[in-house]
């Protein structure tokens, strides 16, 4: 256990420092980075400045140490769009909206999906299970931006139920977060419904059946309780369909997360800001991988000796 | 989004494939049967209009018009001379969603032959080699598979600015990947069969063996992989282009035509809902498709 934790933990690092490699890189093949982090309106003598504090005049190898030790402390320079603020300050101010958005998206898929899932795989062939069926294909077809703005038109401009966009109470995260969870509760629904008929088939459960355990007990007890495992390990790609959601959505619904932001920063040439989001962002997906895999080898034994 | 962890990573040998096993065999149900209104839906909404638009598209799609600005659909009130209505600067919808086909289409070929040559080659490489040659290649496999594709684009785009190139880029990215994964993983065990070894003995060359006697076993699989993953190129491609990170305006791409829709939701709802109509059916479409052609030549890939 404690190798394959050592290796996981390994792996996410080196990813992360691809991740940082890459934007460094960026900043540098898309010319200057004196003119990717400083305004256009800059004085020489700011320029100067930028040049000391990164090392800029220094090796190429230099510069990115320079750069990495600074992105450690929470230093990955000042936005250029909103002023007087620090990249990192800017990040993290939208960053709490994105985490209500994308918390609210995962509920409702799993308090959607998982019944839907194990219903269908209990009346395998049935109509319902084709209800589910057209479900789950029709989520991974819905374009989520263009789900977004349907749900504007029907629910907030037609029949005036809800308000269009922005942030505010509970009324303006309903379609965003519908939108949002839509594409996960297809990806759900078909893992739980394949788990679970997998699970169907096993011996423990006929044993239960003739133990004499009601059909209620044996499905949504023993049954579900085994099933889990699979769409647990979706969590990992949740989080990534969670990030490129909410840059997504967060736009259609101008929903002040960090997705919305990435998007205005690149609008605006706030490359300070673009390159904090895309950090971020990166470390919540490594992160989540890390997690997801992590608590997948406390559920099944079996994953810690592959 | 494709992405995976690695608790789900593919199996090191790959079992032997199913599909010689029963060679003939018709399989029940309806997957043997040619998905023909998929297919109709697809020719209808995607290839035809990506061939011909030029000819068939009523109006010249980047054509603006002051007199015609915002004309509604013809079954809302609207004339046949923009029967799916116009946007805000007096532009045909429908010219402008057919031509937008051609985008869809060519962006999607270009990225998914770029990506599927890269994975396979590597893949191909990893597998038959082993080795360093295969740790490397699987490393940076696991680092790619570790970056959700929006964060590349974002990046790219805050260098760049959107761009065609930067599209095909991060598209064949985000496939070469999953590709080399599952290629590396089928070589893994053919190379080991017996037909290899007599190759081997016989005195073909290494080249002879990958192209010739490996290569085309694994064929079927990187088909039905790359058929799979054209609803989700389609998709990511309109994604980036509604984001404005994608193609670059005034392309008539089907994600920028929802764009130019957002803000004008309140008055105007036709101007997203066809583009976005568009994009549903060819990804629709795609998807039946696709999982036909996986039960017809690979099974194996099938996860039910």
């Amino acid at each position: 256990m404690l190798k394959f934790l050592t290796i996981r933990i390994a792996e996410s690092l080196a990813a992360l420092l691809a991740i940082s490699v890459l934007v460094f890189a960026l900043t540098h093949v898309s010319g200057s980075p004196v003119d990717a982090m400083l305004p256009d309106d800059a004085t020489p003598a700011q320029a100067e400045a930028l040049v000391q504090e990164w090392g800029l005049d220094r090796p190429l190898p230099v510069q990115y140490f320079t750069f990495l030790g600074n992105a450690l402390q929470g230093d990955l320079g000042q936005s250029l769009k909103w002023r007087g603020k620090s990249a990192t300050e800017v990040v993290l101010d939208h960053l709490p909206a994105t985490l209500w958005l994308g918390g609210v998206a995962i509920l409702i898929s799993v308090a959607v999906a998982i019944p839907l899932g194990v219903i269908a795989a209990m009346h395998k062939d049935s109509w319902t299970d084709g209800v589910v069926k057209m479900v789950a294909l029709l989520g991974q077809s819905l374009p989520p931006f263009w789900l977004g703005i349907i749900l504007i038109w029907i629910f907030a401009v037609s029949l005036s139920w809800l308000p269009t966009s922005g942030r505010g109470g509970l009324a303006h995260l309903i379609l965003p977060a519908i939108a949002m969870s839509w594409f996960q509760i297809a990806a759900f629904v078909r893992l739980t419904r394949s788990a679970m008929l997998d699970v169907l088939d096993a011996e423990y459960i006929k044993l239960a059946r003739i133990k004499g355990l009601s059909e209620r007990v044996v499905v949504w007890k023993h049954a579900l309780r085994n099933a889990a495992i699979v769409p647990l390990t979706y969590f990992g790609v949740l989080a990534g369909s969670i990030l490129t959601g909410s840059v997504v959505i967060e736009t259609v619904f101008a929903w002040p997360g960090i997705g919305w932001l990435a998007i205005e920063a690149i609008r605006g040439r706030d490359f300070p800001v673009v390159q904090t989001v895309v950090i971020v962002f990166a470390i919540v997906f490594i992160v989540a991988n890390l997690l997801v895999d992590l608590l997948y080898a406390v559920v099944d034994p079996r994953i810690r000796r592959a | 989004m494709p992405s995976s962890t690695r608790a789900s990573a593919a199996p090191e040998a790959a079992p032997p494939a199913t599909r010689r096993a029963a060679p003939g065999r018709r399989r029940v149900g309806t997957s043997s049967r040619v998905p023909v209104i998929p297919l109709a839906i697809l020719m209808a909404v995607l290839v035809i209009p990506a061939l011909f638009a030029d000819w068939i598209a009523p109006h010249d799609p980047y054509r603006a018009s002051i007199i015609s600005r915002l004309e509604p659909p013809v079954f809302a009130g609207g004339t046949w001379e923009f029967p799916l209505g116009t946007d805000r600067l007096g532009r045909d919808i429908l010219s402008r969603t057919l031509h937008g086909a051609k985008y869809a289409l060519g962006i999607s070929i270009v990225g998914i032959l770029l990506g599927t040559a890269l994975g396979t080659a590597l893949g191909l490489a990893a597998g038959y080699f082993r080795g360093w040659t295969d740790t490397i290649i699987m490393r940076v496999v696991d680092v790619s598979l570790a970056l959700p594709s929006v964060l590349l684009a974002l990046a790219l785009a805050a260098a760049w600015g959107s761009s065609f190139e930067g599209v095909i880029f991060v598209v064949a990215f985000v496939l070469w990947s999953t590709f080399a994964r599952q290629v590396r993983g089928e070589v893994l065990s053919l190379r080991e069969r017996d037909f290899i070894a007599r190759a081997r003995v016989a005195g073909a060359s290494t080249g002879r063996i990958i192209l010739r006697h490996i290569l085309p076993n694994v064929t079927n699989t990187i088909v039905v992989m790359a058929t799979l993953q054209i609803g989700v190129v389609i998709m990511l491609e309109a994604s980036l282009s509604f984001l404005g990170i994608g193609i670059p305006r005034p392309t008539p791409a089907w994600g920028l035509l929802v764009a130019d829709g957002r803000a004008l939701v309140v008055s105007a709802w036709w101007v997203s809902l066809f583009p976005g109509l568009a994009i549903l059916l060819t990804v629709l479409s795609v998807n039946l498709l696709g999982d036909w052609l996986r039960d017809r030549l690979d099974p194996k890939l099938r996860q039910r």
